[in-house]
């Protein structure tokens, strides 16, 4: 699973050598840049959740991306950041001349795709509602993504004997690697939040370290924040399987 | 009632649906992938042997619900948690009225919930006082994701929510249903955002606030909340079926619920017809947190009483419902008053 990697918009790709089979490398170049692309609720990519039915670009660099999602009714505010963040995605890929990309069998497909291919934004698309808002909620998310990357890492360390008072002390540099670390330093990264080796391991949503005291509490809230995005995902898995198979 | 091991178990199933999704009542195309949404749920968490024909799933008959939830499912008593959806069916998708009339024809059987929406304003709490009337209602259920007209949704802690709910508290309507689970209707705004339960009910104590779903997907933020709040309780709907297909999910999130909220504020749900209540009460009796779960964690065993507890006595105390003895915990009538 790519981690570390920021999402879609102003991505750059690497260039597309010209092969005698340029569609294929074209298309293997977005299918690529997909993996940058992430559902913001999940946290995981759209590509490893099944949610890219279709990904294609001929030789002349015209791309075809079809997005499909485990309900009709899944929320659309989260659809459109993901049709959006694909859009942006694999527009950057060097080669790629076009890009028609669509959310398929969803309520809210046709003011997405109509919003996302005049690259309108979100409050343009459905009138009367907030672009601002939107964001917050990327935001959000992109906190209780810190929070359960917290307990994917620090689990194991207490686990294998870290006490309290080491796990509170350490740093992002002082931690063992480890993908999981990866990706938390890359989420808070996004999020704004200290990311350097000399900050603290634990941080609370502000960027502040969690003293000892904090830390079990903040630790016990990890852990449930973890396990609730983490049934999301099965749940989703499983629901997008019995739409289109697996 | 349910028996197992020398136990017995009072079963009170708190939500479940007598709906109509026929072709006929489906307003649009809306109305159609809502029921297409359900069948989804129903077939994915269903063991296979449970899984209906799609056209059973569109409209069941009356005689087929009191066989799956008394005859077979061992439920003792089942609380109507309408879904009116009227811009997606003609008929409305499960009224009050239309499962009030089943709970008539079954007396002792149910018990039927209203529902409102704040946005009818001063005509809607009219509406309310009547349907009270009419039900003698114990219960609402609440859809704060529901569009209407230009509104995207609302929160209990609008003004006229909270004139709504002191309405309940008027009319002596303890229970408030409040649907955080799965969309119906949500754009830009976090439909599953549970923080304006905390505040409604710390501005009314005297209500009981039943969050459906346990607020998944949002189980972090609910679990939360119901520690900080005495008055918040967790319905199992959505949650408990996972339990076949997910069983060390389930193991986590019942765990968590337990640690944050305990096992008198949890309530067990079928809803039905989504899941039928004789496999989720006989696997849930059976369920266990695995072993190695219980080491590695400090998630404990679930034991008998809790399980007690979640079936039935929980809601039985909300409800004011008679719980014979056999099924009363020792040294603890259940049911008397809430």
């Amino acid at each position: 699973m790519p981690t570390g990697r920021p999402t879609g918009r102003g991505l750059g790709v690497t260039a597309v050598p010209q092969t005698t089979d340029r569609a294929a490398a074209l298309t293997a170049a977005a299918r690529s840049a997909l993996d940058a692309v992430r559902d913001p609720e999940l946290d995981e990519p759209v590509t490893d959740l099944g949610f890219v039915g279709e990904c294609s670009v001929d030789g002349r660099g015209r791309a075809t991306i079809r997005l499909r999602l485990p309900t009709y009714f899944c929320a659309p505010n989260f659809a459109f950041l993901m049709v959006a963040d694909a859009y942006d995605a694999v527009t950057a890929v060097e080669g790629v001349a076009h890009a028609d990309v669509a959310l398929i069998d969803h309520f809210a497909s046709d003011e997405i795709n109509a919003g996302v291919a005049a690259e309108a934004g979100f409050s343009s698309s459905f009138d009367g509602l907030a672009e601002g808002e939107l964001e917050e909620l990327r935001a959000q998310f992109l906190r209780k993504a810190v929070l359960a990357g917290t307990d994917r890492v620090c689990r194991p360390l207490l686990a294998a004997g870290s006490t309290p008072e080491a796990l509170a002390a350490l740093t992002l540099g002082s931690a063992p690697p480890s993908g999981d670390l990866d990706r938390l330093r890359s989420r808070r990264a996004e999020l704004g939040l200290a990311a350097g080796d000399g900050d603290p391991l634990v941080i609370d949503p502000t960027g502040s370290a969690v003293g000892l005291e904090a830390l079990p509490l903040h630790l016990r809230r990890a852990r449930t924040t973890r396990v609730s995005i983490e049934a999301n995902a099965g749940y989703c898995r499983g629901l997008l399987a019995q739409r289109y198979g697996s | 009632m349910y028996e197992k091991d020398g136990e017995k178990y009072f079963i009170v199933d708190g939500h479940v649906h007598y709906w109509d999704a026929s072709p006929a009542n489906q307003a649009n195309k809306y109305g159609t992938g809502f029921i297409d949404c359900f069948y989804a749920y129903h077939a994915n968490l269903s063991p296979p042997e449970w899984v209906w024909p799609y056209e059973r799933f569109l409209k069941y008959d009356e005689d087929e619900m009191i066989h799956d939830l008394f005859e077979k499912g061992y439920v003792d008593k089942a609380i109507f948690q309408p879904t009116y959806l009227t811009d997606f069916y003609v008929n409305g998708f499960n009224t009050t009225e239309y499962n009030g009339a089943v709970a008539e024809r079954h007396p002792g059987k149910f018990i039927t919930n209203g529902s409102f929406d704040p946005r009818d304003g001063e005509a809607g709490l009219e509406k309310l006082e009547a349907l009270h009337e009419r039900w003698d209602l114990k219960g609402v259920k609440l859809y704060t994701a529901e569009w209407k007209g230009d509104s995207k949704g609302w929160k209990l802690t609008d003004d006229w929510a909270q004139r709504y709910l002191d309405k309940c508290r008027e009319l002596g309507i303890p229970n408030i249903h409040v649907h955080k689970g799965p969309t119906i209707w949500p754009l830009n705004r976090d439909a599953f955002d549970v923080a304006d339960v905390d505040s409604a009910a710390s501005s009314f104590p005297e209500l009981n606030f039943i969050v459906e779903h346990c607020g998944l997907p949002r189980l972090e933020d609910f679990c939360w909340i119901g520690t900080q709040e005495p008055n918040v309780y967790g319905g199992l709907a959505v949650a408990i079926p996972f339990m076949y297909t997910r069983p060390h999910y389930f193991a986590q999130v019942i765990s968590e619920l337990l640690f944050w909220i305990g096992e008198d504020k949890i309530l067990f749900a079928s809803d039905y017809a989504i899941w039928e209540p004789k496999w989720l009460v006989e696997m849930f009796v059976d369920f266990q947190v695995p072993e190695h779960m219980q080491q590695t964690t400090d998630y404990g065993p679930i034991s008998v009483a809790a399980k007690k507890k979640i079936l039935g006595l929980n809601a039985a105390n909300l409800y004011d419902i008679e719980v014979p003895a056999e099924c009363q915990l020792a040294g603890q009538p259940a049911g008397a008053s809430a």
